[in-house]
């Protein structure tokens, strides 16, 4: 039922002596927004970039609705659209002036396509006489991708674009990404940052060149195995030490002011409120919580690093 | 062709922004032409001199006084002690030392012959060697003065062969008008070259190149967008330069302006062609900096604008076939002074041709590559 978009077969890609991406396949479907979640250095660019023909693979076949990223690059970037992390158009041109150009290259204008862009353009068309190297972050952002839109692309592909940008744009921003689902294209957007993976149809969690799970966010966090405690004490510091040395916990990691828990099974909450009283512990307090995306995340790393 | 409009329209509208852009391209022609015609002078004008005359007689005070009398020397002192004179050479005060030793007079009037000496510093080889061709021919002159005071007029009995120079395509030897077309080949190149070089790579700095290969931008139309501005500009700063020339220096234009221009439109395709490939080649604005220093430097010595080309050794000669340079300033000087029309110029129009063909397809080919 679900048309594929983008479609990704045994791709590898090597530098020098480091493996960018190790025998990756995914598949993207129509009208999706794709979130493609991972650290640093985990991959993501470099899939971004074979996808938007900027790379060439070492191996395996990837295709953009239906053109081959290798054979038919020309077609893939007439209806692509890109967003590379850093911006990237013309500082010393106009707002106005770097939208025109790009309408232009793509043979169209910015009337034609003005009810796409218009949601986000709309923002910064008081500002179209500044130039794009005046603007504030926020507003560089729009600008990038309302000249992402402005082709009317079949799909939009974005790098990291929320990095470096406060919390408020980014909030903005993937508002704005979900309205454009309604004109049906298909987003392909990466990002470092967990929380985001939440707002995507589906996500792929990527770590060292390898995809660790491909999923709707809610699948994820329901596949979650184990329970999920969040531990909370004064001295923070000392709890965490404690709690690594207990010889029950699978993990433990520090998100803001709690602590994120697992153990083995068996063990209640009562051995557990127990050991850390003889530890000396005060103002305790131990809750059952639903697991999110970077709890999921760190446990399918964990689990990785446990049978490799 | 309608992209590659959009192309030059945003490349003008971003070169015009740029604040220094105007200066470079309207003061620099001038302040360069005025400064380094006068600069680049090889004549040379008060030479000093230190005379240590152990003489004293009248014959020796002529001489000196004949030495002063040329335009091209300064009698800066006199002395009687030859280590003095020396150390006005060491201590960088005078360029040459007239010896006239004791007895000069008497040993011409009794022997009809008579030896000076001329002591000069040749830290610089081609100063030295013009001030010792300058001092010659004041001696001479004196010499034949002496001949005809005590002999007689010479034409009697004696056969002479008579010299006259006739000087062609500069008459009055007049240095400027040939440094001239040299400077303004420089310039041309310099703002053509640096300008193409430094602006794809920017774009490569800026990531922008990387925005324009997402786009259904073809690369040859990236590279036309790149090189007309920039070429464009280049023409019109000859134009302005020649205009500025036939102002201040009355540079003489013999033979076809439209030739001039056929050519330089060539060379202009070849120096920024190359200025192309090195940006396509370097990742930063400072690495192509660096590489056009070094080929910019290399071409301009090389090219036979301060010294004639056709002495160099004959490897140097074979290498000045990948000159650009050498090329056009030879060419600009048959054309200029000389009004030489195509049949003269069509070896090195045709050779051009070639290299033009050559560079472009050059950078053209790598720039995919580096995509």
């Amino acid at each position: 039922m679900n048309k594929i978009s983008v479609d990704i077969q045994n791709i590898s890609k090597s530098y020098k002596d480091v493996k960018a991406l190790k025998d990756i396949s995914l598949q993207i479907n129509q009208g999706e927004l794709f979130g493609l979640i991972g650290p640093d250095g985990a991959g993501k660019t470099s899939l971004i970039r074979i996808l938007t023909t900027l790379l060439i693979p070492d191996s395996g076949i990837a295709t953009v609705e239906g053109y081959d990223v290798v054979k038919d690059y020309k077609e893939i970037r007439k209806i692509t659209g890109y967003m590379a992390g850093r911006f990237s158009l013309y500082q010393d041109l106009t707002v106005e002036e770097n939208m025109n150009f790009y309408a232009t290259v793509f043979g169209t204008t910015i009337e034609e396509n003005y009810d796409l862009v218009k949601d986000i353009y709309s923002h910064i068309e008081p500002f179209k006489k500044r130039r794009a190297g005046k603007l504030s972050g926020g507003m560089k952002q729009k600008l990038a991708l309302s000249c992402a839109l402005i082709h009317r692309p079949d799909i939009l592909i974005l790098d990291e674009p929320t990095t470096g940008v406060d919390a408020v744009s980014r909030k903005e921003f993937w508002e704005m990404l979900m309205r454009l689902k309604d004109h049906s294209i298909t987003i392909l957007v990466s990002t470092p940052y967990m929380d985001e993976a939440e707002l995507c149809d589906r996500v792929a969690l990527i770590q060292d060149g390898i995809i660790l799970s491909v999923d709707t966010p809610g699948n994820i966090t329901g596949n979650y195995e184990g329970k999920l405690l969040a531990v909370r004490a004064e001295d923070l510091y000392q709890l965490k030490k404690d709690l690594a040395g207990y010889e029950h916990t699978l993990s433990v990691y520090l998100f803001g002011q709690n602590l994120h828990l697992t153990m083995m099974e068996k063990n209640s909450e009562k051995d557990l409120r127990s050991y850390l009283k003889t530890k000396g512990h005060g103002e305790l307090r131990i809750d059952q919580i639903n697991p999110n995306i970077e709890d999921c995340f760190l446990d399918l790393m964990a689990g990785k690093e446990r049978n490799p | 062709m309608r992209t590659i409009i959009h192309l030059l329209q945003k490349e003008f509208i971003q070169i015009f922004r740029n604040r220094f852009m105007l200066p470079i391209i309207f003061v620099m022609p001038i302040v360069q032409m005025v400064v380094l015609v006068f600069a680049a002078t090889l004549e040379m004008k008060n030479i000093e001199m230190i005379v240590v005359d152990k003489d004293l007689s009248e014959v020796s005070r002529r001489m000196t006084a004949k030495f002063g009398g040329s335009p091209f020397f300064n009698v800066k002192s006199f002395t009687f002690s030859i280590e003095e004179a020396e150390d006005f050479l060491r201590a960088n005060e005078a360029d040459i030392v007239l010896h006239i030793p004791r007895g000069f007079e008497k040993d011409l009037m009794r022997e009809n012959q008579a030896k000076v000496q001329l002591l000069i510093d040749a830290v610089n080889a081609t100063t030295a060697g013009l001030s010792n061709a300058y001092a010659s021919n004041v001696l001479r002159d004196f010499n034949e003065q002496i001949i005809i005071e005590n002999f007689g007029p010479v034409s009697q009995g004696m056969e002479r062969v008579n010299i006259r120079y006739s000087f062609w395509y500069n008459p009055d030897l007049n240095y400027k008008i040939y440094m001239l077309p040299g400077i303004l080949v420089i310039l041309v190149t310099l703002i053509g070259m640096m300008l193409t070089a430094l602006n794809l790579v920017r774009e490569k700095e800026l990531g922008t190149a990387e925005q324009i290969n997402v786009t259904p931008i073809r690369k040859y139309q990236f590279i036309i967008g790149k090189l007309l501005p920039f070429w464009v500009i280049a023409l019109f700063e000859l134009s302005f330069g020649l205009l500025v020339g036939k102002i201040l220096f009355h540079l003489p234009m013999e033979g076809s302006i439209a030739l001039l221009f056929l050519f330089a439109s060539l060379y202009l395709l070849v120096a920024l062609s190359i200025g192309l490939f090195l940006s396509v080649i370097s990742n930063s604005q400072i690495q192509v900096m660096f590489l056009m220093f070094f080929f910019f430097i290399t071409f301009v010595l090389m090219a036979g604008i301060f010294t004639p080309a056709e002495s160099m050794p004959d490897w140097a000669i074979r290498v000045n076939t990948i000159n650009p340079l050498a090329y056009f300033i030879r060419v600009i000087r048959m054309i200029l002074l000389k009004g030489s029309g195509f049949a003269d110029i069509s070896g090195e129009f045709f050779a051009l041709g070639l290299y033009a063909t050559v560079m472009m397809s050059l950078a053209t080919w790598r720039y995919r590559k580096a995509a």
